[in-house]
Formats: C-alpha cells, sequence, structure tokens
C-alpha cells in the first residue's frame, strides 16, 4: 500500500477555497479571478515575512467566510509555506486557535497538505479541516537569492516566485469537487545543481508520481481532462513532455502546469514562470477549481534544497505530490 | 556514444541568455558609468581640486549615486538588462553593500542592518585585503633582490 495509490474510500469535497495575491499576480492572466489582491504586497504590515503570515490568514478567513465556517468549527488547520521554520504558516495560524499541524514540502506543499488532510477525514479522524500554503516573492528572494534592490541578472530558466496564499476548506457539504485518489511523492534526484533551473531539478520528480499514478490506477493520460503540475515552468513542463514521450505517452492537450498558467511570459518578465507554493495553491484555487473538470490530477513539485545545501554543491532533489479532483457534471 | 546523463540534457536543453545583446549592453551601459566617472574627473580638475583630492572624489560620488539609486529602487532596474555593466565597476560594489542593508533593517540596526551589509560584499574586502598583502609582499621581495 505503502507504495501505492491510495484510493478514497470517503472522499472529502473542497467546499470552498480562496486565493489571495500580490500586484504582479493581479496584473496576471488569472488576476480577476483572485478573491483578494493586494498590490503594495505588505497586507497591512511592516515587514515582507509578517505580510506572508497575514496573506495566509486572510486567505483562510476568506475560504472560511465563502463556506460560512467559523473558527471553532474547524477541527484541523494544516499550513506550509518556505519559509525557516515554516514561520508564515505559524503566525498566520496564531490568531485561529484551531489545532495546528505545520509542513514543508516546498512548492509541493499545497498538494501535501491537501493530501494528508484527505487521508485525516477519510480515516474518520476530522470532519471539516482546513489547508492553507503561501509563498511571497520578497521574503522568498530574502532567504534564497539575493537582496531585493541587489542589482543582479537572472537566466531565462529562472522563475519568479508568486506573492499568493491559496486556503481550501475540506468537508462533507455540497456539491464542490471531492479528492478521490493520493499518492504521496518520492525525492527524486536528477543531478541538477543549478539553482535557476528548478524546473529541471522537479520535472524527474514529477514524471516518477505520475508515471507510478498511471501504473498504479491503471489509468493513462487521455482518461484526465486536466492533468496540473505545480510550478515546473516552461523549462520542466517541456521536459516532462520529453520523459513522457520517452516511453511512447503522449501527455497531450489536457497537460499545464501553473507556473505557466499565472503569469504571462512575454509581458511580465519572469523568465519560465511561477513558482512557489501560492503559484500551484492559487491557481488550483482561482482558475483550476472554479472549471469543475471531471477528473483532473493536480500534481504539486517541490524542489526540496536549502541556501545551505546549494552552497555545499549539492543536487536539488525534488519532489510531487498527486491529488486526483474529480466534479460531479 | 556515451549516452546523455539528465543534467547534460537538461543543460542542453535550457534556454540560454542572449550572450551579444547582453555583451552589447553591458559595454553600453558599462561605459557610460565610465565615461561618467571620466567627465566627474574633469569637472573636480577644472574646479581647481588637486589630483589627489579628485581621485577620491570621483568615486565617492559614484559611490553615492549608485547608494541613491538602489534605495529609489532604478539600480535593480538597470542592473536587469546592464548585467557586468552596472557590476564591475564601483557602482556594483556600492549596489552590493546598500541592497543587502535596506533588506535588512526589518531585523534591527545591529543584528539586521549592521551584520548582512557586508554579506555580499564581504568577501570581496577579505579577498581584495589578501591579495593586496600577497601583492605587497612579492614586491616588497622583488624589491630587496
Amino acid at each position: 500500500m505503502a507504495r501505492g495509490v491510495i484510493e478514497l474510500k470517503n472522499p472529502p469535497r473542497i467546499i470552498a477555497s480562496a486565493a489571495v495575491g500580490g500586484k504582479k499576480e493581479g496584473e496576471g492572466p488569472c488576476g480577476e479571478q483572485f478573491d483578494m489582491l493586494d498590490p503594495t504586497g505588505l497586507f497591512g504590515k511592516e515587514t515582507w515575512e509578517q505580510a506572508e503570515a497575514e496573506m495566509q490568514g486572510r486567505a483562510l478567513s476568506l475560504a472560511m467566510h465563502k463556506a460560512k465556517k467559523r473558527q471553532e468549527d474547524l477541527d484541523l488547520l494544516i499550513a506550509g509555506d518556505l519559509m525557516n521554520q515554516c514561520t508564515s504558516s505559524s503566525f498566520g495560524a496564531l490568531s485561529f486557535g484551531v489545532p495546528y499541524l505545520g509542513i514543508y514540502g516546498a512548492c509541493s506543499t499545497s498538494a501535501e497538505g491537501l493530501l494528508l488532510g484527505s487521508l485525516l477525514y477519510d480515516a474518520g479522524r476530522a470532519s471539516l479541516l482546513g489547508v492553507v500554503v503561501s509563498s511571497h516573492f520578497c521574503s522568498a528572494e530574502r532567504q534564497f537569492r539575493y537582496p531585493l534592490d541587489y542589482g543582479g541578472q537572472r537566466p531565462p530558466t529562472a522563475q519568479w516566485t508568486v506573492t499568493g496564499a491559496g486556503a481550501f476548506l475540506l468537508g462533507h457539504e455540497g456539491s464542490g469537487p471531492s479528492i478521490t485518489a493520493v499518492l504521496p511523492g518520492r525525492i527524486v534526484d536528477g543531478g541538477i545543481t543549478d539553482a535557476n533551473n528548478m524546473g529541471a531539478a522537479m520535472a524527474p520528480a514529477a514524471y516518477d508520481t505520475l508515471k507510478r499514478y498511471f501504473d498504479g490506477s491503471g489509468s493513462a493520460p487521455q482518461d484526465y481532462d486536466r492533468i496540473v503540475t505545480g510550478d515546473l515552468g516552461a523549462e520542466g513542463y517541456a521536459i516532462l513532455k520529453d520523459l513522457f514521450a520517452h516511453d511512447g505517452v503522449t501527455l497531450g492537450e489536457s497537460y499545464t502546469d501553473c507556473g505557466i498558467l499565472i503569469y504571462d511570459a512575454a509581458r511580465q518578465d519572469v523568465h519560465a514562470g511561477g513558482s512557489g507554493c501560492g503559484c500551484s495553491a492559487t491557481v488550483l484555487s482561482a482558475v483550476l477549481l472554479p472549471r469543475r473538470y471531471k477528473r483532473m490530477l493536480y500534481v504539486a513539485t517541490g524542489a526540496l534544497m536549502s541556501p545551505m545545501s546549494v552552497k555545499q554543491g549539492m543536487s536539488i532533489p525534488g519532489i510531487a505530490h498527486l491529488v486526483c479532483i474529480e466534479s460531479e457534471g | 556514444m556515451k549516452q546523455e546523463t539528465y543534467p547534460q540534457y537538461a543543460a542542453r536543453k535550457a534556454k540560454r541568455s542572449p550572450l551579444g545583446k547582453d555583451c552589447l549592453l553591458a559595454f553600453l551601459v558599462g561605459g557610460t558609468i565610465c565615461t561618467l566617472g571620466q567627465g566627474l574627473f574633469d569637472l573636480y580638475g577644472l574646479a581647481g581640486m588637486s589630483e589627489e583630492n579628485v581621485s577620491t572624489l570621483v568615486p565617492m560620488t559614484l559611490v553615492f549615486l549608485a547608494a541613491l539609486t538602489t534605495g529609489l529602487g532604478w539600480f535593480g532596474q538597470l542592473a536587469k538588462h546592464a548585467g557586468a555593466g552596472t557590476l564591475v565597476p564601483i557602482t556594483g560594489f556600492a549596489n552590493a553593500v546598500v541592497a543587502p542593508a535596506i533588506d535588512n533593517k526589518a531585523e534591527g540596526l545591529v543584528l539586521g542592518l549592521g551584520a548582512q551589509a557586508f554579506v555580499i560584499a564581504g568577501p570581496v574586502i577579505l579577498y581584495g585585503t589578501l591579495a593586496s598583502v600577497i601583492y605587497g609582499l612579492v614586491y616588497y621581495c622583488l624589491r630587496w633582490l
């Protein structure tokens, strides 16, 4: 079982979701579908890190408002972000007073949270759960790359960390999409050491997870209306298609990537596309869920490096968690 | 033929930087900054300052301008296109100190700004100083011979 696809006997519904973003996200092709945008990126706070925590809180509040739920209705909150010690999640969850699990899966955290939440729901251990994840361009740049005003050039393979938070409520009410199956990813190391080419670092993990899912469930890409990866960007998107083509499998028109969808690469100077926990989470909430695809594979991808491991010359391992989301009619 | 490894495949597939355009922009912007430096040198000279003072004032002015434009957020916008054109002159050094100083002020004047201001420029200062010591020793020994 541990290596296989987990079909949920008691699948939870995503009863509500919300997406919050910053200026660049608002100017992008999905901008109008966000529930809230703050062009200053500060969300009324003093620092970028506090802003990110605030963003998580706002996304969760908005999702709870949509579902007409209160804090005391929530059995559990699962939250994650990119910051050291998951501080954005911990400080974001602080005011909610809900039992809290902080998780880290780099940019794959949205799927990891939905996966864990679904399993807990399926096991009957929680009847209403919140999953919230975030990333903030400014806090991520500070931690992983250079100071914001440092004058440098990004290579074309670099990606732009999305300023955004996505929140999801898992429960049984309504007619929202259901999470019917999940597959935890394996850590896959393709040997990429270039932190400016994370698409290439994560693509082998996405391939591994999808291939295991197709094999384990006996399905093929054409059985899904939508197959979407988290933030492979233009580089990783092309590589993943290549990897499957090598096996004689065509991913086809249904395959897309949140890192490509969230920005207009030609207009917004984001190079290979968007990245970060907030990338896949906001696109899922704002764009993908409202379209109510009959069967969708949501595969959020993460690059599991730290500034330290990159400086020590270690390669960048990737991971990809999969959740299968189905909608009726 | 040996089969291509994944990192080799990814490197081959990776979109390349437009090298010709990058070099040209670096040359033009870097050249403009250096011409500005020369212009300042001539202007300070015309104002009647000694060459020794002028040699100090020109880098000071350029460092000030780079620090100011970094604070205004313009430097990064230019450097994005200019690359080595803004990095190599003394302007790049000024930016490398001011940018982390601004960034880390949220953590306080001592533990933030003070401790982090030289996080990028620090190695340049350390190894620059070491190199000058070695140069001095070599120079001293050669004179002795």
